[in-house]
Formats: structure tokens, C-alpha cells, sequence
């Protein structure tokens, strides 16, 4: 049984790095491995975006993210400096920086590159999906 | 040549393109912020970071030269060019700020090994 971080720096919909770290996570757990977190960073940060609205034919990957977290308690860290940059936060940061609106909410959590060091090293492998 | 806990930072995009080398360097300044060792291999157009009499880029784009020379501070002391990246550009190693170590890319893998902790941006 492997410990397996993902680190996804591909947006929604321009990249397809958030299917394929998907797929490789359901891919993992199905053969009785652990994902010991999820780690946005890069332009990966838009994943978290509670107002991404595809067509309904197309998979919401928000709410992939969310439903992967329901089933197997995983971590969604997302890095607060490159979210905020994008125009991602939460409803504490948009109050900060005096916002009318806030798109990141939990399960998905505003945290700091420290988180991905350690999710590293807690990991046996880090996945990088760009 | 790399100590066992190190973070190797691989940089493989130039400035102002895009802004993977902004956030690759972010990165590599918070793992030696928190006292972890941390060195860097810049590979192919990435090794544009390093030109020293680089501009600031379009007009509001912040520079990252600066953020290059700020990097001893930190104790990144390791910063690994390979000389085949250099002739794929046409660009001297007099071009670069100091302090960079040419490897050839026949090094690469070994570099890799000595690793455990690797970010590739």
C-alpha cells in the first residue's frame, strides 16, 4: 500500500491535467492504495472555483474534487497566494480585501506552500499533474 | 553533492511567459524558509531566468531577476545550468548571474537520484 500526494497545476477545462489526476486517483484507490492529499497550485487553483458552471453534459470537476473528498476523506489544499492572484478566496479573504463575492469554500481550504512540502514528505509519491 | 532531506526546484519555463518561474521560485523560497536544503536545475528555456541583464518584461510585469538574487539569502546556493542548454540557445555562460554550476545533461539523472524531493515547474 502506497501513500500517494497529488499536486494539480492545470486549470478546469483549458488543461487536462484535473481529469487525468482524477482518473489516476480513482485509478489508485481502486487498487487499495491511499491519496494522502491534494495539493492546487499554478493555474490549478481554479478547480476550486464554486462558480464553474460547464454545460450539464460536461463533468463538473469541482464538484469531481468535492465527491472524492466525500467518499474518501481527502484533503483539498489549495495555495492562498496563487489562488488570490486568480481571483479565488474565500468568504474571510474577500472580506480582507474588501470583495463583494467569494468563490472558494470548504471542502476545499486556502493554505500555504508549506502544506505542499509537507504533503511531500508525508507522501511515498507526489504526482505532479501540470 | 546533494544533501539526503534537499528539495531539488526543476525550472523549465523563461520569465514573463507565463508565470511558472514566479511561482517555481515561490516554492523554492518557502521549503528554505522552513530550513529545508534547496537547490535548483534550471532546464532548457527556464535557463532564461538567469540571464543577468535581463529586463522587467511588458509594462506592470513584475521582474524576477530580482527574486534570482535573493536567492542566497535563502542559502540556495545550487543552481545547475547544463551546458547543452546553453548551446540550444546560443547563450554564454557570461551571460548569466554568478554562482550558476554547468553540468552536462548526462549528469541529470544522477542529480535526480540524489533527490527525493523533486518539484518540476
Amino acid at each position: 500500500m502506497m501513500q500517494y500526494g497529488l499536486l494539480v497545476m492545470g486549470a478546469p477545462y483549458s488543461s487536462p491535467a484535473p481529469h487525468s489526476a482524477l482518473r489516476f486517483a480513482h485509478a489508485v484507490l481502486a487498487r487499495g492504495h491511499q491519496i494522502a492529499g491534494v495539493f492546487f497550485y499554478h493555474d490549478g487553483v481554479h478547480n476550486a472555483s464554486s462558480l464553474m458552471a460547464p454545460p450539464q453534459d460536461e463533468l463538473n470537476l469541482r464538484e469531481a474534487w468535492i465527491e472524492l473528498h466525500q467518499q474518501h476523506a481527502i484533503q483539498l489544499d489549495v495555495c492562498i497566494a496563487a489562488a488570490l492572484r486568480r481571483g479565488l478566496m474565500s468568504e474571510s479573504e474577500a472580506q480582507r480585501h474588501g470583495k463583494q463575492a467569494f468563490n472558494v469554500a470548504p471542502p476545499f481550504e486556502l493554505t500555504g506552500l508549506g502544506q505542499l512540502l509537507e504533503l511531500q514528505q508525508r507522501a511515498d509519491r507526489l504526482i505532479t499533474f501540470a | 553533492m546533494a544533501t539526503p532531506d534537499a528539495l531539488l526546484v526543476i525550472i523549465r519555463h523563461a520569465p514573463h511567459s507565463s508565470n511558472w518561474l514566479r511561482e517555481g521560485l515561490d516554492a523554492a523560497l518557502v521549503a528554505a524558509a522552513f530550513g529545508q536544503p534547496v537547490n535548483l536545475l534550471f532546464m532548457g528555456q527556464g535557463t532564461m531566468a538567469l540571464l543577468k541583464e535581463q529586463g522587467s518584461g511588458a509594462p506592470g510585469q513584475k521582474a524576477t531577476l530580482p527574486t534570482i538574487d535573493m536567492l542566497e539569502m535563502y542559502d540556495i546556493d545550487k543552481l545547475w545550468v547544463t551546458e547543452e542548454a546553453l548551446q540550444g540557445m546560443h547563450l554564454s555562460a557570461d551571460a548569466l548571474v554568478e554562482g550558476i554550476t554547468l553540468i552536462a545533461d548526462q549528469e541529470i539523472p544522477g542529480l535526480l537520484q540524489q533527490h527525493t524531493q523533486i518539484l518540476n515547474f
